[in-house]
């Protein structure tokens, strides 16, 4: 399973795009009550966000965003368009989903 | 090896450098490296200077920011900037009493409209500010929002 969902739906010649991805966006300022010891950060640093393989937003994400982040982005675009969000996070895992716009 | 295996790798590696080669050339506006050093800094002030050079922010209502006046919980708190400026190339978002005020920031290309939304972590009350840069101008807006629960803690 894939650690993302996306949502794009087009209106008016706007693709909305929501997407969810599973990640702990951990900070690195948590201590773990048990043993003391800090948590180490782990975060996505990177998302790409592709329509019909060009690239239209760039986002960078500090430790500051929320556990599963979230992400909505608007961009011109039409019905059929493939969707790829692409994320990368500290410890240079990845993932990535492409969706088509509805 | 054999020689199919052999032949079948060095295809898709000539295949994979020339892809990557390719995007390389490619001039792109959008991309840049994730900024440690911004990320990092504590002061808001020295954040914004980091980001743009100065911090000469002008607040404007054509950049709407939308955040709830008061959070419950701050370990998500939804974050929606919608704006009607023309050519935005980037948005930022600041949160004035986080260890680190740069949360987040979104580089768009000239496909893309003025509109992103997310959900950031506030440790306790803060004002937002979200930045638009647009031909080399910074357009900003702020708002406080009250945290009842921190979202930092252990």
């Amino acid at each position: 399973m894939s650690t993302i969902k996306i949502r794009a739906k087009e209106s008016n010649g706007s693709v909305t795009v929501k997407a969810l991805i599973k990640h702990p966006m951990e900070t690195g300022q948590r201590t773990d009550k048990k043993t003391g010891d800090k948590i180490p950060a782990h975060f996505i640093q990177e998302v790409v966000g592709k329509a019909n393989n060009e690239e239209v937003i760039t986002v960078h994400w500090g430790p500051a965003v929320s556990k599963n982040p979230y992400l909505t982005f608007v961009y011109n675009g039409s019905k059929g368009d493939k969707v790829e969000l692409t994320w990368l996070d500290n410890k240079g895992n990845k993932d990535s989903l492409i969706s088509e716009v509805k | 090896m054999n020689r199919r295996n052999f032949l079948k790798k060095s295809l898709m590696t000539a295949a994979v450098v020339t892809t990557f080669g390719g995007l390389m050339i490619k001039p792109k506006r959008v991309h840049a490296a994730w900024p440690k050093k911004s990320f990092d800094i504590t002061d808001l002030a020295e954040s914004i200077k980091s980001v743009y050079g100065h911090d000469d922010l002008s607040e404007t209502k054509k950049v709407k920011l939308k955040v709830p006046d008061i959070a419950e919980n701050g370990a998500i708190v939804p974050i929606n900037v919608k704006t009607d400026i023309e050519n935005v190339e980037s948005i930022m978002i600041f949160v004035e009493n986080n260890p680190q005020p740069l949360s987040s920031g979104y580089n768009l290309s000239s496909k893309s409209k003025g509109v992103i939304g997310t959900r950031i972590k506030m440790g306790k009350t803060s004002k937002v500010i979200a930045a638009v840069k647009s031909n080399g101008k910074i357009y900003s807006a702020s708002k406080e929002v009250k945290i009842t629960i921190g979202g930092c803690g252990g």
